[in-house]
């Protein structure tokens, strides 16, 4: 499989990352190279084989549902790009 | 008065308890040494005065016979790891302002332990890379050179930063986190000893995520047995990371000169890959002897997926890392870049500050995970990933103890010798380490030989689930056998 110009801009939409015209061929061929070096994949018999998402050999752990953290809004807030009265501050997003 | 800093971590440790040197001297001797380096650009951000507040209390705790396990022991910390009121960049411009308002648990634990902090450590951005030439702040420089040749070389990567400053001898040890082989590579390239641990053994809390089901923090030292005190530090149960093993942390310094007689080591053939230079054969066919000598017992084994082992990676760490980073939108930390509304913004922040290899990874992982090619790309990826780990399920099943192997298919390159037309020539150099990571298996890094050019090259031993110990009695016997440590000519302090 390959991708188009097209699809690497809707990639590029998709992970919201803005890519100037003249980066989209360049990007193309980076992400062609890529999947042609993986397309080896195919020739795996996966058939009945499971996914593992996770090595572990074990249970996650449940905790009680209650809250044991917070009440620092200060710390939270101390690396953000604009804040506004304890707030985290973004553009407008409703008119 | 002898040079301090070419002490080992365990040699500093006995003489800070036998109180025949300070914290304070130590410490002082290390920074000395680490602004006579700068040229190498291992440290981001040295941390002078923090250094001098934790050594004087060292020296105050070691005075009243209070000292902990790493009491006084001045390390570098990679910048991956948040540090309380002290800038973690993650060598991104997209964090470049970052102060983080707590403390990785790792880190924690080694000041708890009594470790000082000299400084945080250069590596590739967000940790994708093998040559920390990814780095937003600049590449690191190894303190190794080909024999008469001044060509700067790579240390190797992501943990580029770390590799070079134990080699260099500008910290007695370094944290590192290792999600293809970024421990293990750069520990070869460098001449010095690193350890991933077992996935799960050390808590992911607090390090900037990569690729989460992969990344796992470990040590670097110039020797297996500094390594393996600074493990026992690092590892452990954490309420805050739910992947964290809750298995008790052994003392690993006592399997330092265990025998290893009797253990069943496994030689993969897939490893011998075709083309392969007889500098890396070499080393391989030593260690073998080596362990032999030793009483093991070397057993021929086959891990038939290990050629699928780099592409899969190279679709899960990326899917992983789309995923993770999508939280750097210049909302909550970081850079923002004013747009004309807020998906503009997003869009502008996250182009200006992540680089070029970032926004290649983010993209395809964005790719593979999306509607129509999950199943055929990501989904596939995850059952080869079964398989793999199956391979070394059998290999245990066997009997086997430990699994020898190259580190790297090749010594350590020039500053833009590799990847620039290609990034998969780049990957090629995680072959060997990669395949740990999917199965998350600990694996560990000792030099073992030298190449043509006189540079460092290093032997893997991959153990099986929570087999640190083994991999410590396996290495410190490699480690004799190998003769004196390598040490780089000091040519930058002249």
């Amino acid at each position: 499989m390959s991708v188009d110009a097209a699809t690497v801009r809707r990639i590029a939409h998709l992970a919201r990352i803005a890519v100037a015209d003249h980066e989209i061929e360049h990007l193309r061929g980076e992400i062609n190279n890529m999947l042609a070096f993986v397309e080896q994949l195919n020739e795996v018999n996966v058939d009945g084989v499971e996914p593992t998402a996770s090595v572990e050999d074990m249970k996650l752990k449940m905790r009680d549902d209650v809250v044991s953290d917070g009440n620092y809004a200060k710390r939270v807030l101390a690396n953000a790009p604009a804040t506004d009265d304890g707030f985290f501050q973004v553009p407008k997003v409703v008119e | 008065m002898a040079d301090l800093t070419s002490l080992t971590l365990a040699e500093a440790r006995d003489q800070l308890r036998a109180k025949k040197i300070s914290a304070k001297d130590l410490t002082d001797a290390h920074l000395k040494e680490m602004e006579k380096a700068r040229v190498l650009n291992a440290y981001v951000l040295e941390t002078p005065e923090h250094a001098q507040k934790m050594a004087a209390a060292s020296d105050a705790k070691l005075g009243r016979g209070e000292g902990g396990p790493l009491e006084g022991i001045p390390l570098g910390i990679k910048d991956l790891f948040a540090t309380n009121g002290v800038r973690t960049t993650a060598c991104s411009k997209i964090l470049e302002n970052f102060v983080p308002q707590y403390e990785s648990t790792v880190t924690s634990q080694l000041w708890r332990d009594g470790a000082v902090m000299l400084g945080k450590l250069n590596n590739d951005e967000f940790a994708m890379g093998s040559s920390n030439e990814t780095s937003a702040l600049g590449n690191v420089i190894s303190p190794w050179r080909r024999k008469g040749d001044d060509k700067p070389l790579v240390p190797g990567g992501s943990s580029g930063g770390s590799a070079a400053a134990v080699s260099a001898n500008l910290c007695l040890g370094a944290t590192g986190t290792d999600t293809g082989g970024s421990i293990r590579q750069p520990a070869a390239f460098t001449g010095i000893v690193g350890i991933k641990p077992t996935y799960g053994r050390c808590s992911r809390w607090g390090i900037v995520a990569f690729a989460s089901s992969l990344d796992q923090a470990g040590p670097f030292a110039r020797t297996v047995q500094d390594t393996a005190i600074l493990l026992r530090s690092m590892a452990g149960q954490d309420p805050k990371d739910s992947t964290s093993a809750d298995k008790a942390v052994p003392d690993y310094e006592k399997a330092i000169g265990r025998s290893v007689k009797g253990m069943k080591i496994g030689i993969p053939k897939e490893y011998r890959v075709e083309g392969m230079p007889a500098e890396i054969d070499e080393p391989w066919d030593k260690g073998r002897e080596w362990l032999k000598a030793a009483g093991a017992e070397i057993v021929d084994i086959s891990l038939p997926h290990t050629k699928y082992a780099l592409s899969a990676y190279y679709i899960i760490a990326p899917a992983e890392a789309s995923s993770n980073l999508a939280r750097y939108d210049g909302v909550r930390y970081g850079l923002r870049v004013p747009g004309k509304d807020i998906v503009d913004m997003y869009q502008q922040t996250r182009a200006a500050g992540f680089g070029k290899e970032v926004r290649r990874r983010i993209m395809i992982g964005t790719y593979v995970l999306s509607a129509g090619y999950y199943d055929a790309y990501y989904l596939r990826a995850q059952k080869v990933r079964t398989l793999i780990k199956k391979d070394f399920d059998n290999a245990w099943k066997q009997g086997i103890d430990a699994i020898l192997t190259p580190a790297t298919p090749s010594g350590a390159f020039g500053i833009g010798e590799k990847g620039s037309g290609d990034p998969v020539e780049m990957y090629l150099n995680d072959i060997f380490t990669v395949t740990v990571n999917m199965a998350g298996l600990p694996g560990i890094s000792v030099p073992a030989g030298r190449d043509r050019n006189g540079l460092p090259l290093g032997l893997q031993l991959i153990g099986k689930p929570f087999g640190e110990e083994d991999l410590f009695a396996l290495g410190h016997v490699i480690e004799q056998a190998a003769g004196p440590r390598m040490t780089p000519e000091k040519w930058w302090s002249k």
